[in-house]
């Protein structure tokens, strides 16, 4: 057991843990203000539901010996998941350290698919649709690439801090559940612009200062290889806020404040897979080129395909994630993490090929099983809100409140 | 010359915006109001405490027209507004004693457009 170790990981646990109102007001900026609320009752319900849901069953699926699909119950109610160090995952910190850094990313992720269905979900199918995804797909995705046995990470996949587990597997969930759901109401003629700019800035930041511990934390010690994470995270996010600045600035003639923030956060969702095996000079191109990629799919793709991914759940965080996944193939160094293994770029073109199967698998698995719920959970109680609720915004007709008052 | 001034839903405002331009109807003026009509607006809950028929927010538009635009203006924002369903909104059409245009000074008619 080791004290420093111990208290990084706590505290990387409290980053994380912050990293999910930070999405709050991030998504919540963009929305319209009478929706606000809705997205702000979204994340922080995720938090709650989520929380108590790893310990009951979650971390076992997730992380119990079981087989290489499953982690079975074994670990239902913290069985067994001591104040001891668990070896496999971790030899310096009490299990239940390990266990509560985990739960953070458990609660991100589904928190995160919620910007491609905003400002038209009910809530109640919103809690059902949460708890099954997860359930689901979270758990045994989370198994497959991290638990002990788990088939993707026997195949020898990198995915430092979630690149695959997190982001991708997110976004493109955010994908199916844009395309099931449908469009927003009249969004021709009645183009939905973000309401407060500066909560997105806010939540951006939030987001940054959080993901020193999704990334330096998923070291699980306080040593050298958490601190090249912390470095390379930092990189990344710069030059992704810079490149898509300079992109929009070249396209569009001015660069925007939103546009930063979006370049920032995809450029932390590109470095994170990487974070523990590249250095800094690839961090610098992750960051670069996943701007490009994201500023693509979300100015053009979307628009052409016509889904409605509101707030580019699948835009950002699937595309910068399939990017940072094949990136870590190509920029991977053992001169990093001994533990890890050489990319394409450093004489391995074997691992490039394991990213992309792993990427794969997850796109399609995730796909697949987010549509099946959703039409499960549409079937059983109906996803959409009706038109007239659509129109008066989720706040008042799914919460009774509202966010901002004129009067007063 | 008369004042037009609309009381509507605000996801209506683009729509009713395109119906104007296309009527040639381009000086308008745009605020958010908070009212109900007949369908008694919604409750609120905050903390247990309930807080029935409040205020939903509406859109408030102020045309100022020539009385040969008045007809085109009213057409538009129906046209624009209209769903058929309860609280589409209302349109109230005023006389308008006088026009000033600050910039010169003009006067009446000729300063509306």
């Amino acid at each position: 057991m080791n004290s420093g170790d111990t208290a990084w990981v706590l505290i990387s646990s409290a980053l994380v843990m912050l990293m999910t109102p930070g999405l709050a007001f991030f998504y919540g900026g963009m929305v319209r203000k009478k929706n606000v609320l809705s997205i702000l009752m979204q994340c922080f319900i995720v938090l709650c539901l989520l929380s108590v849901q790893w310990v009951l069953y979650g971390y076992s699926i997730s992380f119990a010996p079981g087989d290489g699909f499953w982690g079975g119950f074994k670990w239902a109610g913290l069985a067994g998941v001591g104040l001891e160090p668990y070896a496999d995952y971790s030899a310096t910190i009490p299990h239940q350290a390990f266990m509560i850094f985990q739960a953070m990313f458990a609660i991100i992720t589904p928190a995160l698919i919620l910007g491609a269905f905003a400002e038209r979900m009910k809530f109640s199918a919103f809690l059902a649709f949460i708890l099954l995804w997860v359930t689901f797909v979270y758990g045994p995705v989370c198994h497959w690439v991290w638990g002990m046995g788990g088939w993707l990470r026997k195949l020898g996949a990198l995915d430092f801090a979630g690149g695959t587990v997190v982001h991708i597997n997110a976004g493109i969930a955010a994908l199916a559940t844009a395309i099931a759901i449908g469009r927003r109401k009249n969004l021709e003629k009645n183009v939905p612009t973000p309401h407060n700019m500066p909560f997105v800035v806010l939540g951006t930041a939030l987001l940054w200062f959080g993901w020193f511990g999704f990334n330096a934390g998923s070291a699980l010690a306080a040593n050298g290889l958490a601190v090249n994470a912390f470095v390379v995270t930092n990189t990344a996010a710069a030059a992704a806020g810079l490149s898509w600045a300079f992109i929009e600035w070249i396209k569009n003639g001015k660069p925007t404040v939103l546009g930063v923030a979006s370049g920032a956060v995809a450029g932390l969702v590109a470095i994170t897979p990487a974070a523990g095996f590249v250095s800094v000079i690839p961090a610098i191109f992750i960051g670069l080129l996943v701007s490009l990629f994201c500023f693509v799919f979300v100015s053009e793709v979307k628009r052409k395909f016509a889904y409605d991914d509101s707030l580019d759940a699948f835009g950002v965080h699937c595309v910068g994630g399939v990017w940072g996944a094949l990136a870590t193939g190509l920029f991977a160094s053992k001169a990093v993490n001994p533990a890890g293994a050489d990319g394409l770029f450093f004489g391995n073109p074997q691992q490039f090929l394991v990213q992309i199967a792993a990427v794969a698998v997850t796109l399609v698995y995730s796909f697949a099983v987010s549509m099946v719920i959703y039409k499960i959970v549409d079937s059983v109680m109906g996803v959409r809100v009706g038109e007239k609720e659509e129109s008066i915004g989720l706040d008042l007709t799914q919460h009774h409140e509202r966010a901002y008052t004129i009067l007063e | 010359m008369k004042l037009v001034i609309a009381i509507i839903q605000p996801d209506k405002l683009e729509e009713i915006k395109e119906e104007l331009y296309r009527s040639e109807i381009n000086l308008i003026t745009v605020s958010e109001v908070l009212g109900h009509g007949r369908q008694k607006g919604v409750t609120e809950f905050y903390r247990g405490a309930k807080e029935t028929g409040n205020l939903l927010r509406k859109i408030r538009i102020e045309i100022a027209v020539n009385d040969t635009f008045l007809e085109p203006a009213i057409k538009a924002i129906v046209a624009g507004a209209k769903t058929g369903e309860t609280g589409d909104g209302k349109i109230f059409v005023l006389d308008m004693k006088e026009c000033v245009r600050i910039r010169t000074e003009e006067r009446g008619s000729t300063a509306i457009g």
